[in-house]
């Protein structure tokens, strides 16, 4: 059986060019499925782990999950900002333990700038509620200071010291706030959530690079030296949203109840895991789609397969014929088929692995630009699970063509007919 | 009983029909061939010359009757003992298309002592075996090494038949092994085949429609004078 084993790699090897096709067609598949299975279930964990302590989330009212898109990952834009008002009430409320504002709507470079305050440093937790941590620098203090995500200050080559200019509006080309620039005081420590996108300043920036800007252009004739915001009253009038850290748990819902019947204005109050749940549940049938024609595109390859060993068959009945003759029997004959089959299989979803890891490698930091981090670990149990039907599919596959090669060998005997 | 011993290859009362056909192909009360005898074996295209020789590789079975190879009879074992005793105890040399061309024809040569432990076990060492089988036929050490594919057919052949014999298996049964070779290289061939089927002490059952090469053998038999049922068709 061994030997016969030895040969069928040997025999392989010498028809590896036909082989080699099917093998790559295989790979491609697997990868596809693979990576639509890993970008699925890496989107769903970086989402949740970008708010693991915060209970809930505020804004003014619209969709719960536009709120968490705009407010968590700054993708898309807010409708209506709330009241400061809202906000200092809300951040005073008894059950509250903590509060913090998020201001969003200016860019830099691209990166979206976070106005908050110092306390989202402290306050924010991600994954398993791991506190943030400056890998140079510190909290801004001053108005015009800026703390930077990791990754901006990683793709913009920006250290402590060095001076960024914000611009309006997300647009990278939008117009500069060119007037008052800001000092890097401080750069994150890479977390895998948008914070490492982010470009975090004081909310009193945010009023002060809008102090002589109206309707989203600078007054004509009105600019006001970055010297002398400070004579300014620099509380700003709206915010985008909030975040909240109650004392207890157990008030949540009561809370909710009680933000979402507010009497100043119309607020929308969402339990980050309940709006995520909703967000996943929309895009369940897109996922659903995705992963069965990548099951399908796996199914055609090694479809592919099978043809690829049924038309060498012909060719091989020969060689079939001579191992009859050496003394392998049909059962031999029929593992060496299957064998094969299952060998090509195996190696496709090994370099189908492959390919995905370096599409990782490639592709994962412009994915990371729209919130979803993925890196290179050992497969999760679903993908093993997919690995193992793939696996389980090829075998069924390979079973076709060992068949028809028993078949072959009781028929011809010693020797081979055409 | 004891005389049986004596026989490489005994066939008794056999009849063999092939699946879905309406007569038998082949109907033989005996025939026999002695141990190191040499046996030429001659019919007519379709007379079923090689429909007997899978029947003596075990790989197709009699309906009727009985055969017995160096005293074993192959009718009594199953299909996978069947394959073993082959692989152990005869050597076959085809027509043409002997080899696996992806292998080199030493590896090729070598083939019987993978598959049979009885064979690696009686060659020695299998290497020496092959280089000296190989050196006896005729082949330069230069094409050893060279894959089957790119062998001239009358090396091919002379590497199948070093493979045949190699581990000294008991019957050696050659199916028209020179009717893909030019006439002056054919009688070459059967003398090396019958020189070292001689030197093996094997049975050799050498099996071609073209009586002319008939010369050197111990025996020629007419297959039609064996086989009963090509005279009942040809009545
Ligand atoms: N695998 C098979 N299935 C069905 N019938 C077969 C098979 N092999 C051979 N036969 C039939 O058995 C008869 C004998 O065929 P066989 O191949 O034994 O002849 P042969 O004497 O070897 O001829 P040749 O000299 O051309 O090789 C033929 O009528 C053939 O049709
Ligand atoms: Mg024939």
């Amino acid at each position: 059986m061994r030997a016969v084993l030895l040969l069928a790699l040997k025999s392989a090897w010498a028809r590896r060019l036909t082989l080699g096709i099917a093998l790559v067609a295989i790979a491609l598949a697997s990868a596809l499925l693979l990576a639509v299975e890993r970008v699925r279930s890496d989107a769903r964990a970086s989402f949740t782990q970008s708010v693991s302590a915060v209970d809930l989330v505020v804004g003014a009212r619209s969709g719960a999950v536009q709120l968490m898109l705009y407010a968590v990952f700054h993708s898309g834009s807010a409708t209506n900002n709330m009241r400061w008002e809202s906000f200092e009430a809300l951040a005073t409320h008894p059950a509250v333990e903590w509060a913090v504002p998020l201001s969003l709507g200016d860019g830099h470079r691209g990166f979206p700038v976070l106005g908050t305050s110092a306390a989202y440093f402290d306050r924010l937790r991600y994954g398993d509620r791991q506190a943030l941590t400056f890998s140079a620098g510190k909290p801004f203090a001053e108005v015009f200071e800026a703390v930077l995500g990791s990754e901006v200050a990683a793709q913009l080559g920006y250290r402590p010291g060095d001076h960024i200019t914000l611009s309006h509006g997300m647009a990278e080309l939008g117009p500069e706030h060119a007037d008052k620039p800001f000092t890097v005081v401080g750069i994150l420590a890479p977390t895998g959530t948008p914070v490492d996108r982010t470009v975090h300043v004081d909310l009193a920036a945010i009023s002060a690079i809008h102090l002589d800007w109206a309707g989203g252009a600078p007054l004509p004739g009105l600019a006001i030296p970055a010297e002398q915001v400070r004579k300014f009253d620099l509380q700003p009038q709206e915010i985008t949203a909030m975040l909240i850290g109650l004392k207890s748990r157990r008030d949540v819902f009561r809370l909710q109840r009680h933000i979402n019947g507010y009497r100043g204005e119309p607020l929308l109050a969402v339990m980050p895991g309940v709006a995520l749940d909703e967000l996943w549940q929309t895009l369940a049938t897109v996922e659903q789609t995705l992963l069965a024609l990548s099951a399908l595109v796996v199914a055609v390859a090694l479809a592919g397969l099978t043809a690829t060993l049924l038309a060498g068959l012909n060719e091989r009945r020969r060689e079939l014929a001579i191992l009859r003759a050496l003394g392998a029997g049909p059962r031999e004959i029929f593992m060496m088929l299957t064998v094969e089959g299952l060998l090509v299989t195996a190696l496709g979803v090994l370099l189908g692995a492959a390919l995905l890891a370096a599409g990782i490698v490639a592709l994962g930091p412009l994915l990371r630009e729209y919130g979803v981090h993925l890196a290179l670990r050992p497969p999760t149990a679903s993908e093993w699970g997919l690995v193992v039907s793939i696996l389980t599919t090829g075998l069924l596959a390979s079973l076709v063509p060992g068949w028809r090669a028993w078949r072959i060998s009781l028929a011809d005997g010693l020797t081979p007919r055409n | 009983m004891t005389h049986s011993v004596d026989q490489a290859i005994r066939i008794k009362e056999l009849t063999y029909r092939w699946p879905r056909q309406c007569a038998d192909c082949l109907a033989i009360s005996h025939f026999a061939v002695a141990h190191g005898e040499r046996v030429f074996l001659h019919g007519p295209s379709g007379s079923g010359k090689s429909t007997l020789l899978a029947l003596l590789g075990g790989v197709a079975l009699p309906q009727t009757g009985r055969i017995e190879l160096l005293g074993q009879p192959l009718t009594a074992l199953s299909a996978h003992a069947r394959d073993r005793f082959r692989a152990d105890h005869v050597g076959f040399v085809f027509q043409q298309f002997n080899l696996l061309p992806w292998l080199s024809a030493r590896d090729n040569v070598l083939l019987p002592c993978i598959f049979s432990t009885r064979r690696r076990e009686r060659a020695g060492d299998p290497q020496q075996a092959a280089a000296r089988l190989l050196t006896h036929l005729d082949l330069a050490p230069a094409l050893w090494q060279k894959p089957a594919a790119e062998l001239s057919v009358g090396q091919q052949q002379r590497v199948a038949a070093a493979r045949a014999l190699i581990g000294q298996p008991g019957i050696l049964i050659a199916d028209e092994p020179t009717s893909a070779l030019d006439a002056p290289r054919q009688q070459g061939f059967i003398d090396l085949l019958l020189a070292e089927t001689a030197a093996a002490n094997a049975a050799l059952l050498f099996v071609s429609h073209d009586i002319r090469l008939a010369a050197h053998f111990d025996r020629t038999v007419a297959l039609a004078d064996v086989n009963c049922a090509a005279t009942e068709a040809a009545t």
